[in-house]
């Protein structure tokens, strides 16, 4: 299967009046890779997911994911996880799972209540009753817990403590497999960037950089953190 | 045991070192069936994509044959292990050669310094020495 994954063809996007917040962006993204979207807060990296995920509508440009422009049938294909948590704080986690499974074909609810027991998470307990960090938990397991092709992980660690975040990324990389990429947005770039195939730099809605991290390692002898550093430095 | 990477090198090279290491050290001996890729991106927490390529470089060392649906083996080639054993103290060795010059050490004074070493400590104790000293420094 060589069509891209994703592929963006002159995409903006702006809010109203003001600036771009995605400035004609292009990318083909590949199938089976683990994939950094990194850049400075602000840069787009959120719009960008809203938009492969149909939350947002584009300004103008094209967007498909699957060779399909986005729809009921990109969605049945896409994983999202949304920087904040949507589930009902009255909801058992338990139930949440049973919402997934009402939800989506390809969740596996089993696989669900397994990682939630090895991450110690009480599943008759209420979203309210559960910690932020628990909170994040339960939902990126519902969402790595479905067997999609393209998963959008927005910011994913950034509430939880470096245990939770090897367990996290083991997660990713124990979930694998050789026709879905996984897209994560992250300014935690020393904790992702081992698992890295492939990163882009976004600055001002715009691509600065896509690049495979160990060429980088190779060509320039660089981390990719330390990478950003010097591209985004203030 | 978690593997710890250098960020500024790249990590399937790193990898490869690893499993090559392992080889010439015996913890994989010679024929022996190698984990997946899977298991190895597990056990180092990477990209499974990261190992693949790994893989990929020491098969062309030579030192892992891939049979079929089998999966892959470390290879029955004693001269290949051989050869990799000695490249890896090459390695080692100009390494140490650079630092000690650096330091200002003679070749002579260097091995002298070396062979009073020799089987007394391993790397693991070197650092407990060290941590050891700093807390009785600190004392």
């Amino acid at each position: 299967m060589n069509l891209p994954i994703l592929e963006c063809r002159n995409l903006s996007k702006s809010y109203g009046q003001s600036d771009l917040a995605l400035n004609n962006f292009s990318i083909a993204l590949p199938r089976g890779k683990v994939i950094g979207l990194l850049g400075p807060n602000g840069s787009g990296k959120t719009t960008l997911i809203k938009l492969i995920a149909g939350l947002l509508t584009p300004t103008s440009g094209e967007l498909l994911v699957n060779g399909m422009p986005i729809g009921v049938e990109t969605k049945r294909i896409v994983s999202y996880l949304p920087e904040r948590t949507y589930f009902d704080p009255g909801m058992q986690v338990e139930e949440t799972i049973r919402y997934f499974a009402d939800f989506y074909m390809d969740f596996n609810a089993e696989k669900a209540r397994a990682m939630l027991e090895d991450l110690g998470v009480d599943t008759n307990k209420k979203m309210k009753a559960l910690s932020k960090g628990t909170k994040e938990k339960v939902q990126l397991v519902l969402v790595m817990s479905r067997d999609a092709q393209l998963y959008l992980l927005d910011e994913p660690i950034g509430g939880v403590d470096p245990a939770t975040r090897d367990y996290i990324l083991n997660t990713i990389v124990s979930n694998y497999n050789p026709d879905s990429t996984v897209l994560i947005s992250t300014h935690l770039i020393s904790d992702v960037e081992k698992v890295l195939d492939e990163f882009m730099f976004i600055h001002n809605g715009a691509l600065v950089m896509y690049n495979s991290a160990d060429n980088v390692r190779e060509e320039l002898g660089k981390g990719i953190d330390e990478l950003f550093r010097e591209v985004f430095r203030c | 045991m978690a593997w710890t990477f250098d960020q500024t090198i790249p990590i399937y090279l790193q990898a490869a070192y690893r499993i090559r290491s392992d080889i010439v050290c015996g913890r994989y001996c010679k024929n022996e069936k190698l984990p997946s890729v899977r298991e190895f991106a597990l056990t180092a927490s990477i990209n499974p994509n990261t190992i693949q390529r790994a893989f990929g470089l020491l098969e062309e060392e030579g030192l892992v044959v891939t049979q079929g649906t089998a999966g892959r083996f470390v290879t029955s080639d004693n001269t290949v292990i051989t050869r990799a054993r000695e490249s890896i103290a090459k390695q080692l060795v100009e390494g140490f050669a650079a630092k000690m010059t650096e330091l200002g050490y003679s070749p002579e004074e260097a091995a002298r310094l070396t062979k009073s070493y020799w089987g007394k400590t391993s790397p693991t104790n070197i650092l407990k020495k060290e941590a050891q000293s700093d807390e009785s420094a600190d004392s």
